[in-house]
Order: structure tokens, then C-alpha cells, then sequence
């Protein structure tokens, strides 16, 4: 008995109920169509956050103010404002920091010309651009002695450029924060979009002291930072520059042993990782669900095979009667099951990789069909055919030819 | 060809124990026509299960050309059927979805015989039975004689050694049956050996031995070349 023969036996019964057929095979084409989604839709937030993170630099090191435990409410992090500037400049004397970068922040209406536009305004001293990777598109980024004469002076990021005087060149335009004039000595190179709506180029840098007090005023103490962003020269020496930032600010805060840090170092490269194990875990969390419906799909699958079994017991107990095994039997009909179950995996395939790639489209990143998503599809939808057929073939084969030929 | 002893077969139906074969002896030689014959609940169709092969003695022995039919397992049993029987059955048992040649086709396809040898040895057969024109018909298509003509010819695709029809008239008219018994006869000319199950005597009539069944017990043998071994148990 050869095999051609039974596939082809397998489908004559499939093409004699078309209709059944295709309802039949929908819970697997919508199992496989939603795994293969899910995990395109994982990857491709993986990527990008990746992409995202990657571009911040991974040999950074961000220092920030802890959660203040006391109280009533937690502030979240950044409110107690535990760092200052002579954190910045101990952090600076460590051997292995490239450059130190303390930053302020504020929301902004900036005007200028009759324009308008809202953006973060940050305060940050010269090594900023160094400690984050920033380049300067045209003009100049303001300097140390810029700073020191309380000059007012900002580099802005191309968005705030375009939506303040459209294509025109903003170097040495005036530019209102409030009621305070600046003048726009520079602006940045274009860094894109990183991801989930952020707009990197939407950002306006201006010196530490002038953000300080033109910007935020009495808000912020005088030598107040936020947010301190360490580089350091050498990706390998990561960990043990991190220690020596904790060490040392710990020390300039007179934290005793055994009392709690009121700051939070994080590396990027420890972020990166813990995003990007978030994701795989979200991932795996959307597949399951989505995977709970290819075992549904099984089950329907299952159902229809014990109906066809019931219903063809005759045409059973007939190929038995003119010399076919019971393992003839089993094989016909595990394979009527499979190739139910994998002609609805090849389209649920064909429908997700689609999918994913107008998610893709709408989701603003790029289509990350995984090239295992195909033998994974195809694999899964041939176990579930095999797992679930494997119940009504057997009860086909064990027929009694006589009660078969029998039944009406 | 075929030798039977001390055949018993015990059906249990819930807690009751139900007699079908009470110990019948038979032999049947190679060409012969038997008609089994008996009323219903006597044990013939039992018997010719047995003899096809599609079911088991509880005990005693069933020879095929020698071999212990009743010692094969559920693959050889199935070889069996394949290579050495040929079954009519009186509700013909066509496969609704096939064509009468597909039909005809079946049995070769689970012997392994290639495409397109199978395709030629069933338009012959078909053709033999007088349904050479409508070997593209579904059994819908066709009346009750020509179903059974096709039934027929399916049955005798794998050459087999014996031919076993089981009321193979009972579905069909008068005339019809006689063209069917008109082709038992010729095939039987032709050398195959015949063991039919009937209640009508015109059936049995036909044959050239005919035994009778009641209960479980080979009641007369008579007309057969052999007829020695007739009698009870």
C-alpha cells in the first residue's frame, strides 16, 4: 500500500465536504495567523527597542535620585533631588569617565517670530553632547565660558527648528522661553524617532544655570540636578566605573553602611537587557494566548474527524472487507487530519506574515517576520492534526469490519 | 480448498451467551458453487464471515489451501481478504463518492498495483460485467443489477481464489437477479469457486451443492461432488 494513495484518499474526503472543510481548518488558519503576528509583532518591538536603547549608548551610565521612602505619597523617582552639581564634578575625577553630563529639566513654551512650540527644555553643561552621542549640525554647541557669563544661549533639536521657522537656518535667531530671550547658537543632527512616540530631535539644550533660573526658578535649589549621565571610555569597564560612581556619591552624601542610597545608578547595557527580557516575556505571554487557540482549532478538528468517522463507518468496514490493515485505515485518516490541520497552518502563515507586516506598517517599525516562524507554523499545525486526529483515526481502525458493513 | 472442523462461534450479548456455529464440519473444493442455505438467525452468515475472513472462530479450525486461517493475525487476516476473497455483499457496498471504475479500483489500490495497470484490469472487469459505458457513473447513477455489477466486478479485481456473495439477489427484482446468477454461472465456468448465502431457493437452485443451516449445525449437504461429510456435528 503505498502512501500517495492514502494522501489522495485523505483528500477526495476533504474536497467532498468543501464548506465543512474550510470551517473545519478556520480555528487552525486563526491559531497559526495570531501566533505568527505575535511573535512578528515581539521581535519587532525587540528591535526597536533595541535600535532605541542601542542609540542612547550602552556604555552609559545614568544617576538619578532614589525613591524617598517617607512621607505619604512616593514622588517617583527625581523628586527628593538628593544630586548636585558636586556630585557631578567628583563623578567627573573617576578614572575611566569619558564625561559627565548633569542635566535639569523643564517643559518650555518656546516663541519666537509669532511661532509656537511646547518642548523639554534641558539644562546641561557643555559634556552633554560628548555623554550622549549628540552632533552638532550647524553653528556651535555653547561652552564652558558661555555658562560661566550667564550668557543665554541654546542648541535646539531640528523638530523645534522646523516648527519654530520651517526650513529657514535658526543659528543666531532669538527665541523666547517665557518672558527670557535666548539667542540659538546651534542645532543638532537629525537622531529620528526612538520609538513608542518619542521624538529625539523635539529637545532644546541651554547652560545648567541659565535653565536653572530663567526656566524653573524657585523650583529648584541653585546647585539642583536631576539627572547625572556618565560615559565611560570603555564599554568592558562599565561595571566598575558604575561601583565607583556609587561609591563615591555615596560617600559625598555620607550615606553610612547599611542605610539606603538616596540615588539609583543604571547602566544602559542592564536596561537594555531588562527591556529586551520584558519583551521575550510578553512575547511568550501573546503566543500562548495566541496558541490557546490553535488547541481549539485542534479540537474542532477532532470533533469533525469523529463525525466523519461515524458517518463513513461503512466505507470503513467496505476497505477493510476488500483487504485493507488496520494501520491503512489509521493512516488515512490521521492524514485527512493533518492535512486539514496544515493546509489551515500554510494559510493561517500566509494571513499572519501579512498581518505583521501592516502592524509593521501602523506600529511605525520594521516587519520582523522571524524566518522560524514558517517550520514553527507548519510544525505546530502538523501536531496539532497528528495530536488531534490521533483519537477518532484509532477508533476508525479498531471498527469491527463486520458491525461496520452493518451499520447503517 | 477450504476445510472446516468442529467450527463453533459464541457471540455474548450482554450477560447471555449466543450460539452462532454449534460445531459444523465442510469442506469445499476448488470450482465449486455451494449455496449456503438456511433460515435467518441459523448460522450462514456467521459462517460466511468466518470464511471470508472478516471474523474469528471461538474454536475449532479453518484451512485455507493448507494454511491455519484462524491462527493469522489481524495483518494477515487483511492480506487474506485482499489476495484470496472476493465479497458481494446484497447491499452492494459501493463507495458513494467513487466512480464505478474508482470503485472497482479499491481493492488493487491496497494490493500496491501501479496506476495504470489498476485503470486497464478494471475498465476489463467492468467491461466483463457489461458496464464497459459507465465506468465514469457514481452508484447513484446506477440501477440496483448494475450496482451489483459493479460490486461484482470489484470483487473479483485481485483474482481471488473464492467468491463469497451474501444474498446477493435480495436487493434486486427478478430479472435483475437472474442476469447476476446468469453471471455467477458463467464465472463459475470459468473456474472460480462460489459460496453463496441465500434463503431464496431459486438462488440455491443455481448451485451445484447446497448446504443447509438451523442452528448453528449443518443440517443437509446434497448435489455436491463431495457431499460425504454432511450431517451433524
Amino acid at each position: 500500500m503505498r502512501f500517495f494513495e492514502l494522501v489522495r484518499f485523505a483528500f477526495g474526503a476533504i474536497f467532498a465536504h468543501p464548506m465543512r472543510s474550510v470551517l473545519t481548518s478556520l480555528g487552525v488558519v486563526i491559531g497559526v495567523a495570531a501566533v505568527v503576528m505575535m511573535t512578528s509583532i515581539g521581535v519587532g518591538a525587540s528591535q526597536r527597542i533595541s535600535g532605541a536603547i542601542g542609540g542612547l549608548g550602552t556604555n552609559l551610565i545614568i544617576v538619578t535620585p532614589a525613591f524617598q521612602r517617607p512621607g505619604i505619597v512616593s514622588g517617583g523617582a527625581g523628586s527628593g533631588l538628593s544630586l548636585k552639581d558636586a556630585d557631578a564634578a567628583g563623578i567627573g575625577k573617576i578614572d575611566g569617565v569619558a564625561a559627565v553630563a548633569p542635566v535639569v529639566r523643564g517643559q518650555a513654551q518656546l516663541s519666537a517670530d509669532g511661532a509656537n512650540w511646547s518642548t523639554g527644555i534641558q539644562g546641561v553643561t557643555p559634556d552633554y553632547i560628548v555623554a550622549r552621542d549628540l552632533t552638532i549640525a550647524s553653528g556651535r554647541m555653547f561652552d564652558d565660558r558661555d555658562a560661566r557669563q550667564g550668557r543665554k544661549v541654546m542648541v535646539i533639536g531640528p523638530t523645534v527648528a522646523k516648527q519654530l521657522w520651517g526650513e529657514a537656518d535658526p543659528i543666531g535667531k532669538r527665541v523666547r522661553v517665557k518672558t527670557v530671550p535666548f539667542e540659538v547658537v546651534g542645532l543638532l543632527e537629525s537622531k529620528g524617532s526612538a520609538g513608542f512616540g518619542q521624538d529625539q530631535d523635539d529637545i532644546a539644550l541651554a547652560p545648567l544655570s541659565a535653565v536653572r533660573s530663567r526656566v524653573l526658578g524657585r523650583r529648584i535649589r541653585a546647585d539642583a540636578v536631576q539627572t547625572i549621565f556618565v560615559k565611560a571610555a570603555v564599554a568592558d569597564d562599565l561595571d566598575r566605573v558604575q561601583e565607583d560612581v556609587t561609591n563615591l556619591v555615596r560617600e559625598q552624601h555620607h550615606i553610612k553602611a547599611g542605610e539606603d542610597d538616596d540615588f539609583q545608578t543604571q547602566n544602559m547595557a542592564s536596561i537594555l537587557a531588562a527591556s529586551q527580557a520584558a519583551v521575550a516575556t510578553f512575547t511568550v505571554l501573546l503566543a500562548a494566548v495566541a496558541g490557546v487557540s490553535l488547541v481549539v482549532g485542534g479540537v474542532g478538528i477532532m470533533n469533525i474527524m469523529l463525525v466523519a468517522v461515524t458517518e463513513r463507518t461503512r466505507e470503513i468496514g467496505l476497505r477493510m472487507a476488500v483487504g485493507a490493515r488496520r494501520n491503512d485505515i489509521l493512516i488515512q485518516f490521521a492524514l485527512e487530519a493533518v492535512v486539514l490541520s496544515l493546509v489551515g497552518g500554510l494559510i493561517g502563515l500566509s494571513i499572519g506574515v501579512l498581518g505583521a507586516i501592516g502592524i509593521a506598517k501602523l506600529g511605525q517599525w520594521p516587519a520582523a517576520v522571524p524566518p522560524w516562524s514558517g517550520p514553527l507554523a507548519l510544525g505546530f499545525s502538523t501536531i496539532v492534526g497528528l495530536v488531534f486526529g490521533a483519537y477518532p483515526s484509532w477508533r476508525a481502525a479498531r471498527l469491527d469490519p463486520i458491525e461496520a458493513l452493518r451499520r447503517e | 480448498m477450504i476445510e472446516i472442523e468442529g467450527l463453533r462461534k459464541v457471540y455474548i450479548m450482554g450477560d447471555e451467551k449466543v450460539g452462532a456455529l454449534a460445531g459444523a464440519d465442510l469442506t469445499i473444493t476448488r470450482g465449486e458453487y455451494v449455496a449456503i442455505i438456511g433460515p435467518s438467525g441459523s448460522g450462514k452468515s456467521t459462517l460466511m464471515n468466518i470464511l471470508g475472513g472478516l471474523d474469528r472462530p471461538t474454536s475449532g479450525s479453518y484451512r485455507f489451501e493448507g494454511e491455519e486461517v484462524d491462527e493469522f493475525s489481524d495483518n494477515a487476516l487483511a492480506d487474506f481478504r485482499r489476495r484470496r476473497i472476493g465479497f458481494v455483499f446484497q447491499s452492494f457496498q459501493l463507495l458513494p463518492r467513487l466512480t464505478a471504475l474508482q470503485n472497482v479500483e479499491l481493492p488493487m489500490v491496497y494490493g500496491g498495483v501501479p496506476g495504470p495497470e489498476r485503470k486497464a484490469r478494471a475498465t476489463e472487469l467492468l467491461e466483463r460485467v457489461g458496464l464497459g459505458a459507465r465506468k465514469g457513473h457514481r452508484p447513484t447513477q446506477l440501477s440496483g443489477g448494475q450496482q451489483q455489477r459493479v460490486a461484482i466486478a470489484r470483487s473479483l479485481a485481485n483474482r481471488p481464489d473464492l467468491l463469497l456473495a451474501d444474498e446477493p439477489t435480495g436487493a434486486l427484482d427478478t430479472h435483475t437477479s437472474e442476469e447476476i446468477l446468469k453471471l455467477f454461472g458463467e464465472l463459475n465456468a470459468d473456474g472460480l469457486t462460489l459460496v453463496i448465502v441465500t434463503h431464496d431457493p431459486d438462488v440455491a437452485g443455481e448451485a451445484t451443492r447446497r448446504v443447509a443451516f438451523r442452528d448453528g449445525l449443518i443440517v443437509s449437504d446434497e448435489g455436491g461432488p463431495r457431499a460425504a461429510k454432511g450431517g451433524t456435528a
